[in-house]
């Protein structure tokens, strides 16, 4: 099969088999990832494909998975380990930052870990109380990790193998609120490249960089402001690729960041002030940030007033535009 | 008025103790030869003056901080003597007498005390993995290499390192239970030394002994008289012949961390001298070299071996003085497979600086 329409859980699912089919040291494990295929379904199907030697439910322990993820990549196993949602992954998060990210400069490359850990991530889904979090900033700051972050059915399968194909940890978030919002076809032959933002559409006016669920939201806005808007999907989130946001902001003249996680050290600062130490001469407004505010993220009657969406966007992109 | 409700015994468990110095086994010690008895203490006294040379470097200001392993000898090398070549090791911080008995050289472990990475760059040729400094955190990658080694179906085992300390650690627990769960082949052998820095024992855990945690997640539990070389090794061959199999084992080595936690501690403050000196008389050493008179297996030449061992070390803290400091490039190199554009430019960047 080379071409499918598929949503993004599908993309997940879809990359996982063929990578599984691809290469016996891939396994997959995690909180009911097993029998059950995941509580999002995204390993459904791989434990029949592939026994339960491949792919397995593990006990009930974030730092354990990803732990024990660590030893099997020591001897040369290629795991794919899920954290059923991102808000668990902070008792997991020991592991990745301070063990799979220093591994291979610890031991001056003769050991490395070859380690994805998934997870749904982000908000809108009205879920229980740590079920919506968005920590792509943690992870970014733990050096030695790449931190990806797809938006479309395509890029989750392609950056998902591509991913799992690394000698390096990836912590792969996955964006929960379109894992099936919309089809598209797959085209499984397609490489993307890791460090490449995607361009998702050209404009002359501001620049507006987001990524995950904020991508469709983007575009939602840009479609709706009189203004010509040029959409970065930033794809992953370390290593940034900067050049494709100073090239566009050379442009623009006007750039906007766009993300889910709270605004106070949020990746948008990074990229705000990125913008500010290699463009400001070419700077007509600062950069505006449209974010969640710094509380921690509600109970779900009051999600709406938390998460940035459409309308935040629209004011947000006014208020750069009208600088 | 109380109800007394029928109840009946679901589980009880037991932990048994291994000694063999002193019993009536000691004579009937028969699984090795003389050499190995030589060669055993040999590699003990070379680790004994490691430790007391790398002391001395750190007060002359050419190591920062150093971990003493003294008092700690037999369980660490009759646990590494027990392994098999294509066994794994994990370590933890204080395992220098572990690698030394694993075969690394004395330089290299004394570079990596000096602060340069280098000195853990080939130990994949061991199976062993470079030194965990959090405590506890490397038992998980312990029971990760004993899953992979039952996932790929070898008959091979790891032996995981760690502390009394540790084992107040989730990642601990988190370990023995994937490693029950997954048939790993997995020995966490813990030194219980003692002391967590300051923390006794006693107050670490209201368990009598930690070898009976593995009960609880439905794996053998063994503790052995850490300071009895042959026991360490009886206790540790049995583990693995059980790990080996997917049957994980925690072998609990009653030791005693006879100098301060590091060089930056001052074990006085916590601890009274009389105990100290209570354990010097059970010194690893001494009661081996006792048990090897008592055999009539001590003789001139391992008498030399104080001296030559000494000189060994002396060798190797020079070699490792001498050796070059790692290059500015190596701050970047490492960190990832390919270096990212980001790290490109900071290192180039960094490189302008440094050669202004």
């Amino acid at each position: 099969m080379t071409k499918s329409k598929i949503n993004i859980v599908e993309a997940v699912n879809q990359a996982l088999h063929d990578e599984m089919d691809e290469d016996e040291d891939v396994i997959a494990y995690g909180e009911d990832v097993g029998e059950d295929g995941g509580v999002f379904r995204a390993t459904e199907g791989l434990q029949e494909d592939f026994g339960e030697d491949r792919c397995f439910s593990s006990p009930l322990a974030e730092s354990g998975i990803a732990g024990t993820a660590i030893g099997m990549s020591l001897y040369d196993f290629r795991p794919v380990v899920e954290m059923q949602f991102s808000g668990f992954s902070y008792l997991a998060f020991y592991q990745i930052k301070e063990h799979a990210s220093r591994m291979r400069i610890r031991s001056r490359g003769d050991y490395t870990v070859p380690l994805t850990v998934r997870a749904p991530y982000g908000g809108g889904i009205s879920a229980l109380e740590h079920h919506q979090e968005s920590p792509e900033t943690f992870f970014a700051h733990s050096q030695g990790l790449h931190v990806v972050i797809p938006s479309t059915p395509q890029d989750t399968y392609s950056l998902l193998r591509k991913s799992i194909q690394m000698d390096d940890p990836v912590v792969f978030l996955e964006p929960k609120k379109i894992y099936r919002a919309f089809k598209e076809e797959v085209d499984t032959e397609k490489e993307v490249d890791l460090e490449k933002a995607r361009i998702v559409q050209e404009g002359e006016d501001v620049t507006l960089v987001a990524w995950g669920a904020m991508v469709p939201v983007a575009e939602d806005a840009a479609d709706e402001i009189d203004a010509d808007v040029e959409i970065i999907d930033l794809r992953t989130i370390y290593p940034a690729d900067f050049d494709t946001i100073y090239e566009s902001v050379e442009k623009t003249g006007k750039a906007m960041v766009l993300h889910e996680a709270p605004k106070s050290v949020g990746f948008g600062a990074e990229i705000a002030t990125r913008i500010q130490e290699n463009e400001i001469l070419k700077m007509e407004a600062p950069v505006e940030r449209v974010t969640a505010p710094d509380v921690p993220y509600p109970l779900y009657t009051l999600e709406d007033f938390y998460m940035p969406n459409k309308n935040k966007a629209v004011k947000g992109l006014e208020r750069v535009l009208n600088f | 008025m109380s109800i007394i409700m029928a109840r009946d015994e679901v589980y009880s468990g037991s932990v048994e103790r291994i000694e063999v110095m002193g019993t009536e086994d000691e004579d009937d010690f028969p699984w090795i030869d003389e050499d190995e008895y030589r060669e055993l203490y040999r590699k003990m006294m070379i680790a004994r003056k490691f430790d007391e040379k790398a002391f001395s470097l750190q007060r002359r200001g050419e190591i920062s901080t150093y971990a003493p392993h003294k008092g700690q000898e037999a369980a660490q090398v009759g646990a590494v003597f027990a392994l098999a070549e294509d066994d794994w090791i994990v370590p933890s911080f204080r395992e220098t007498a572990a690698f030394i008995m694993r075969g690394a050289p004395l330089d290299e472990i004394f570079r990596r005390w000096m602060g340069d990475a280098n000195g853990q760059r080939d130990l994949s040729e061991l199976n062993t993995l470079p030194v965990a400094v959090p405590v506890g955190t490397q038992n998980l990658h312990t029971a990760g290499l004993g899953m992979a080694m039952e996932k790929r179906d070898d008959d091979n085992a790891v032996l995981g390192f760690t502390g009394d300390g540790s084992t107040s650690q989730g990642d601990f627990h988190e370990a023995l239970n994937f490693s029950g769960v997954f048939s790993g082949h997995t020995v966490f052998f813990v030194q219980n030394n003692q002391y967590a820095i300051s923390m006794p024992i006693e107050d670490q855990t209201r368990s009598e002994t930690i070898a009976q945690k593995a009960i609880a997640y439905g794996i053998d539990g063994i503790q052995v008289d850490g300071n009895d070389l042959l026991a360490v090794i009886k206790a540790v061959e049995e583990a693995l012949e059980k790990a080996r199999k997917g049957e994980p084992v925690l072998v609990e080595a009653i030791t005693y961390r006879l100098e301060d936690h590091t060089t930056s501690d001052d074990s006085t403050r916590y601890r009274d001298e009389d105990e100290v000196e209570e354990w010097k008389e059970k010194d690893p050493i001494e009661r081996f070299r006792e048990y090897l008179k008592d055999h009539d297996i001590w003789d001139e030449e391992m008498k030399a071996f104080e001296e030559e061992a000494e000189e060994k070390v002396d060798e190797a803290a020079e070699k490792a003085l001498d050796a070059e400091d790692p290059e500015f490039d190596e701050l970047f190199d490492y960190v990832y497979d390919e270096m990212p554009e980001l790290l490109q430019e900071e290192k180039e960047q960094l490189r302008k600086e440094v050669d202004e």
